[in-house]
C-alpha cells in the first residue's frame, strides 16, 4: 500500500518536471499567435488569432527565411566535414601504425580539455589577417578538424573494425582509400551518425563564432539574427511578434529531435561513459 | 614485409588534412593568443611588446575579479541544481525495489531544453519573465503567490539566480543521461550479488552506484566547470550586453573579455584575461580532482 503512494508521488513530481521542461515552449506557441495587448492582458492557453498579424511584424524587422537558410548553408557543409574527416583521421590513429601517431593523439587529448574561450581573439585576428570577415569559410573549414569527435571515433573504430577485414581487402588488391570508402565508412557509420548529430546542433545553435565573424545582416544566421531582435526593444507592443520569431527558430529543432533523439542520446551517453 | 610499411605510412596521408587545419584554426590561435597577452595589441595596426604588463593589469583589476565572481556565483548555484537534479533522477530511475518505468520518454522531454540555442530561450525567457508584461508574473499573481510583479532580471539579487536556475533547466537533462548511462553501464552482476546479500537501497547506492559512478562525476563536474566559467550566450543575451545590467551582476569573465576583446579594442588586454581564466579553470580542475580521489582513501 505504502508503496504505491509512494511511487505514485514520484510519478507526480517527475511528471511536473516534465511540465516545466515543456511549459515554456507550449506559452511561446500560444503567445506566437496573440497580440501584443492580448499578452499583456493576461495568460491563457487557448490560441489567440494574430498570428498573421505577428508574422508581418516579424517579417519587419528581419528576414527570417533567410536566417534560416544562411544557418543550413553553415551548418550542412560544416557537419558533413567533420563526419567525413573525423572518420578518417580517427580510422589512420586507430588502425595504423606510424611514428607520432600517438604524440597526434596527446595533442587532441589536451586540445580537448582547453576552454574554447582561449584560442577566441587568435582566431578573430587570423581570420581578419585572412581577409575572411564576413565570410562563412571560417566557419566552416576549421569543422574538418574536431578534436572530440576524432577521440570518440577512434575508440569506436577500434572496437567494431577486424583486422581480417581489412587484410581481405588489401589481398583483393583494394586501395587503402579505397578501403576506407567502401569497408571502413560503412562499418563506422553508427558511430559518425551520432557525433554528426551533434555537431550539427552545435553548429545550428553556434552564437559567439558567428557574432564575431558575420557583419552584414544579411549573412547572419538564425541566432545571430535572433539576437539583433535586441535592438528593437518594444517588447510592450510586439511581444506576440517576439514569441513567433523565436517559435520558428525552434520548431525545427524540435521536429529534428522527435526523429533523431534515440541517436543523440546515444551519443551523450557514449561520451560521458568513455572518459 | 616491404608492403606492410607502406600500409601504415597511409597514415601520415589520412590525418594530413586534419593536422594542417588543426593547426591553423585550433593550435595557431591558441598560442596567438598568448603572444598577443604580451602586447598593446589594439586590434590594427603593429603590436608592442609590454611584457607582463597586461597581467599585473589583469591582476588589479577588480572589475575583472568582480566578473570572476560574478561567473562563480551563478556557476555554483547552476552546478548544484543542475547535477543535483540529474543525480536525484538517477537514483529514481536507477532504484532496484521500484523500477519506475518511462525512462527513456522522461529522458527525452528533460533533454528537450538542450536542443534549443541559447539566443532563442534568451528571448523566450526575457519575454516570459518581462517585469510588467511577462507571462510569469501574471501566472503568480493569478495562482496568488505574489501580489506585486517581481523584477526578475532588474534586481541584482534576483537576476544572477534566474540565469542559474535558466541555466540548470538547460543542462540537466544532459547531466542525468550522462549519468543514467554510467549507471546502466555497471554490471548488473553487482545489484544481483548485493541482493542476495540482502543489502537495504541506501547500501546499494552508497556502497555501489556511487563508487562506481566516480570517473562520470569527475567528468561532469570538470566539463561542467570549463563550460560554466566561459558562460556567456545566457548572460550576455538576457542582461543585452557586455556590461551585465543589471549593475553589473551578470557580467561574466568572457563577457569582460568580450568587452576588451571585441568593443574597446583592447586585444592585448583581453588575450591576458584569457591567459588568466585558463589558468584559473586548470587550477580549480586539478583541485577538484584531488579533492574528488581523496574521497576514496
Amino acid at each position: 500500500m505504502g508503496t504505491k503512494i509512494k511511487k505514485s508521488i514520484v510519478y507526480a513530481a517527475l511528471i511536473i518536471l516534465a511540465i516545466s521542461c515543456i511549459l515554456p515552449f507550449v506559452l511561446m506557441m500560444v503567445n506566437a499567435t496573440r497580440s501584443g495587448s492580448e499578452i499583456m492582458a493576461s495568460f491563457t492557453f487557448k490560441p489567440g488569432t494574430s498570428l498573421e498579424e505577428n508574422w508581418v511584424t516579424v517579417s519587419g524587422y528581419f528576414d527570417l527565411f533567410k536566417g534560416f537558410w544562411n544557418s543550413l548553408v553553415v551548418a550542412v557543409p560544416a557537419t558533413l566535414l567533420t563526419a567525413y574527416f573525423s572518420g578518417l583521421t580517427a580510422f589512420a590513429l586507430g588502425v595504423y601504425k606510424f611514428k607520432g601517431s600517438n604524440f597526434i593523439f596527446g595533442v587532441i587529448v589536451i586540445f580537448m580539455m582547453i576552454p574554447g574561450q582561449l584560442g577566441l581573439l587568435g582566431f578573430y585576428n587570423l581570420v581578419r589577417a585572412l581577409g575572411l570577415i564576413d565570410s562563412y569559410i571560417p566557419l566552416i573549414i576549421p569543422a574538418i578538424a574536431a578534436p572530440g569527435t576524432v577521440f570518440f571515433l577512434r575508440q569506436y573504430v577500434k572496437s567494431v573494425l577486424s583486422p581480417s577485414l581489412l587484410e581481405a581487402a588489401r589481398i583483393d588488391g583494394a586501395s587503402e582509400i579505397r578501403i576506407f570508402h567502401q569497408i571502413v565508412l560503412p562499418i563506422m557509420s553508427p558511430g559518425i551518425a551520432t557525433m554528426a548529430i551533434g555537431a550539427f546542433i552545435g553548429n545550428w545553435n553556434s552564437y559567439l563564432v558567428p557574432l564575431i565573424l558575420l557583419n552584414s545582416p544579411d549573412k547572419f544566421t538564425l541566432p545571430v539574427m535572433i539576437a539583433s531582435l535586441n535592438a528593437s526593444q518594444d517588447v510592450a507592443s510586439n511581444q506576440g511578434a517576439i514569441y513567433l520569431a523565436v517559435a520558428i527558430s525552434v520548431i525545427p529543432v524540435m521536429i529534428f529531435f522527435c526523429f533523431c533523439s534515440r541517436y543523440i542520446i546515444s551519443g551523450i551517453s557514449a561520451g560521458g561513459v568513455k572518459e | 614485409m616491404g608492403k606492410k610499411k607502406d600500409y601504415n605510412r597511409m597514415g601520415y596521408l589520412f590525418v594530413l588534412p586534419f593536422v594542417i587545419v588543426f593547426l591553423i584554426f585550433s593550435v595557431y590561435p591558441v598560442l596567438r593568443t598568448l603572444y598577443l597577452s604580451f602586447t598593446d595589441y589594439k586590434g590594427y595596426g603593429t603590436e608592442n611588446f609590454v611584457g607582463m604588463a597586461n597581467y599585473i593589469r589583469v591582476i588589479n583589476d577588480k572589475f575583472f575579479w568582480q566578473a570572476l565572481w560574478n561567473t562563480i556565483k551563478i556557476w555554483s548555484v547552476n552546478i548544484v541544481l543542475q547535477i543535483g537534479l540529474a543525480f536525484i533522477l538517477t537514483l529514481i530511475f536507477s532504484d532496484i525495489k521500484y523500477r519506475f518505468r518511462g525512462l527513456s520518454v522522461f529522458r527525452a522531454i528533460f533533454y528537450l531544453p538542450n536542443l534549443i540555442a541559447a539566443t532563442s530561450v534568451s528571448f523566450l525567457f526575457k519575454t516570459l519573465l518581462d517585469w510588467r508584461f511577462g507571462t510569469f508574473n501574471q501566472m503568480l499573481m493569478e495562482a496568488g503567490l505574489i501580489d506585486m510583479p517581481i523584477n526578475w532580471l532588474g534586481a541584482t539579487t534576483t537576476a544572477p539566480i534566474v540565469i542559474a536556475v535558466i541555466g540548470a533547466w538547460m543542462w540537466f537533462g544532459n547531466s542525468f543521461i550522462v549519468l543514467m548511462a554510467g549507471v546502466q553501464g555497471i554490471s548488473t552482476e553487482y545489484f544481483e550479488a548485493a541482493a542476495i546479500d540482502g543489502a537495504g537501497r541506501w547500501a546499494v547506492f552508497k556502497n555501489i552506484t556511487i563508487p562506481l559512478l566516480k570517473p562520470i562525476l569527475i567528468y561532469i563536474s570538470i566539463t561542467s566547470l570549463i563550460g560554466g566559467l566561459q558562460m556567456f550566450d545566457l548572460p550576455f543575451l538576457m542582461s543585452g550586453g557586455v556590461d551585465g545590467a543589471p549593475s553589473g551582476s551578470l557580467q561574466t569573465v568572457v563577457m569582460y573579455l568580450y568587452k576588451f576583446g571585441f568593443v574597446t579594442n583592447q586585444v592585448g588586454y583581453a588575450a591576458a584575461i584569457a591567459y588568466v581564466l585558463f589558468l584559473i579553470i586548470l587550477v580549480i580542475s586539478i583541485l577538484q580532482l584531488k579533492v574528488f580521489n581523496k574521497k576514496e582513501d
